[in-house]
Order: structure tokens, then sequence, then C-alpha cells
């Protein structure tokens, strides 16, 4: 049970993987990449996870009351908002590859066009 | 490749794959029963070194300062990419006219717009005190804006948002963020490191270069943002067009 976190860390990342490699569609492909990607905020938020804390945050609480890691917290927070962008960025490509190839489907875009 | 190909390769790699993560995970520490080093350090020495209530964000913007500027440019180039591939030759007439014409909506959205700018600048303000700063305060301040165009027509959002001031917010942002770092060597200390005064711990102006950072961090979030609505919502309208 203690262990069950990081597993489905690991779950969340391969379902993602499963999903790219099987995707027919681009932005569905956007989507699973993002999903793949929020796997690493599960696996650090639970690393960080201190039993039984509160927030690393001590402007009601003393320094010293038991808190869970900070760090964790400021990779994951900093990320969340990136990667919002950078799935804008995809999607933005995306639009582009539907109005030169007139499809979505990856599989359909099998040759290189310039 | 064929399709059965790709799928088989996967079950067997996607298996290994799998094997090899969750050894590797076997060998963390038990959920909940946390003892790392660096971690507990910061929670103990950030207040008093740095004199700010939340550690989460001393993290950001002074401990791992270094990282974040990595994220904020990975943050202003994939922002710059949208631009360069939705800006080229679009047609001006094709500006969205979508328009709402029902006045309890109309109202009920301009009061939430005021009530989350409000939010916004606190979340922005009290990063270094309270949970918050200035991503996440960033994302709300340009929410407030985007619900003028979902309570409102267009026109006014753009009104809100000229195109030059949103570009430049950007850019001063992100660039704003590296010009502190700067200052920290012109004072003779290493990149990004905080160069104070620290100030009274619980209260605004504590914290050194932290507020400094924190607010540069949501200028630039916040035009990122609200580049990435307007750009998305006016190729909306070219595909309208085209196939209207």
């Amino acid at each position: 049970m203690s262990y069950l976190p990081y597993a489905l860390a690991v779950w969340i990342f391969v379902v993602g993987l499963y999903g790219i490699i099987t995707s027919r569609n681009l932005i569905h492909l956007v989507v699973c990449l993002t999903l793949t990607q929020s796997s690493t905020y599960v696996l650090l938020l639970a690393i960080g996870y201190v039993k039984g804390a509160t927030a690393p945050v001590f402007a009601d609480v003393s320094v010293g009351t038991r808190a869970v890691d900070p760090v964790v917290q400021a990779l994951t927070l900093t990320d969340i908002v990136v990667s919002v962008t950078v799935a804008a960025l995809l999607l933005a490509l995306a639009i582009q590859v539907q109005k030169r190839n007139g499809t979505l489907d990856p599989d359909a875009l099998t040759e290189m066009s310039g | 490749m064929t399709r059965q190909l790709r799928l088989g390769l996967f079950g067997v790699s996607g298996v290994g794959l799998s094997a090899l993560l969750l050894w590797a995970v076997a060998g963390l520490h038990a959920f909940g029963d946390y003892h790392e080093r660096y971690g507990t350090l910061l929670k103990n020495v950030a207040v008093s070194e740095r004199h700010t209530t939340n550690v989460v964000t001393s993290v950001v913007f002074d401990y791992r300062g270094f990282d974040t500027l990595g994220e904020e440019f990975i943050l202003f180039a994939s922002v710059v990419g949208v631009a360069l591939l939705t800006r080229d030759a679009r047609d001006e007439r094709a500006r969205p006219r979508d328009r709402l014409v029902s006045d309890p909506v109309g109202l009920i959205g301009l009061g939430l717009s005021g009530a989350l700018l409000v939010i916004g600048l606190y979340v922005v303000a009290h990063g270094p005190l309270t949970p918050g700063g200035g991503f996440q305060g960033g994302v709300v301040l340009a929410g407030a804006i985007a619900v003028v165009y979902l309570a409102g027509d267009y026109r006014s959002y753009r009104a809100l948002t000229p195109q030059p001031a949103v570009d430049f917010a950007e850019g001063f942002g992100a660039g704003g963020f590296a010009v502190v770092g700067i200052a920290s060597m012109l004072l003779g200390s290493a990149y990004l490191h905080n160069f104070g005064p620290f100030g009274t711990p619980g209260t605004l102006a504590s914290g050194g270069s932290i507020p400094m950072l924190n607010l540069a961090t949501a200028i630039e979030v916040t035009a990122a943002f609200l580049l990435l609505f307007t750009e998305f919502l006016e190729e909306l309208s070219v595909t309208r067009l085209e196939t209207a």
C-alpha cells in the first residue's frame, strides 16, 4: 500500500505512452503527451509527501512544524503552467498540419512536404 | 511500420519499461516516510534566511531560481512559437464577431471578471507569504480578462489586450527575470543570488529579490496566456470564415 502512489505514476506514464503510440489524431496525441507529463507531478508530489504534515508555508504555523517537501512542489507548480504553453505550441502545429495536409491522422503523414 | 507491428513492439517494450520503472520506484522510501536532506534543510532555514513564509516561493524564485529561469524561457519560447505559427498572413477582416446579447450573463461576467482580477492580484502579491505566486496568479489574471470575451464581445477583449502591449509585457516579464539576476552579479554575488534587503517576515515587503522575480513572472505568465487566447480565438474565426 505504501508504494501505491509511485505505482500510480508509473501507470499514468505507461498509459500515456500507449496513447501516443496508438494515436490516430494529433490533438489526441497532444492530450496523451500532457497526460504522460502529468505522471511526473504525481511521482514528485508522492516523493515529497510527509505523513500527517502540512504545506511548507509558515505564515500561521511555526518553523519546524512537520511540512511536506517544498522542492518537489516548486518543480511541479512551475511545470504545470509551462506544460500548458507547450501543449498550446503543439496544438498550433496541429492546426498547421490540418491546413496543409487536410488530415490530423499521424499515420497519413508519411511523406515530408515542404 | 504497420499498426500491428507497432502495437506488438510497444507490448514488449511497454512491459519492460513498466518493470524497470516499478523496480526503480521500489527503491524509494515508503510513501509518507520522508527523510530527504535537501527539502528538510530548506524547510528549516528558508524563513530565517529569506524572511518569506512560503517556502515553495523561496525555492522557486531563490534557491532554485536558475531552474525557474529555464522554465520561464521554455514558456517564452513556446508562446513565441505559437505567435510565429499563427500570425502569418492572417486576414484582418476575420476578427471574431461573437457577441453575447444576454444582459444578465454580461452583468455576472463583469462581476466575475472584477472578482478574478482582485483574486489574481492578491495571489501574485501574497506569493511570498501564503500559497500562490506569479505562476498561479498570472493564470488567474489572464482568466479575468478572458471572461470579458466570454461574457461580452471580442471587441472589448481586444481593447483590453492591445497586441503591442501584450507582446511587450511578454518580453518584459521574461527579460525582467534575467535582469534581476544580472543585478545580483553587479552587486557582487552569484547570478540570481538574493541581494536583499529581506524586510520583516510576514509582510509584503519581505524576501529581497523574491517579490521582484515573482512580479516579473506574473507579468510574463499573464501576457503569455493572453497571447495564446488571442491567437487561438483569431485562428478559430479564420477557420470559420473559410468553412462558411
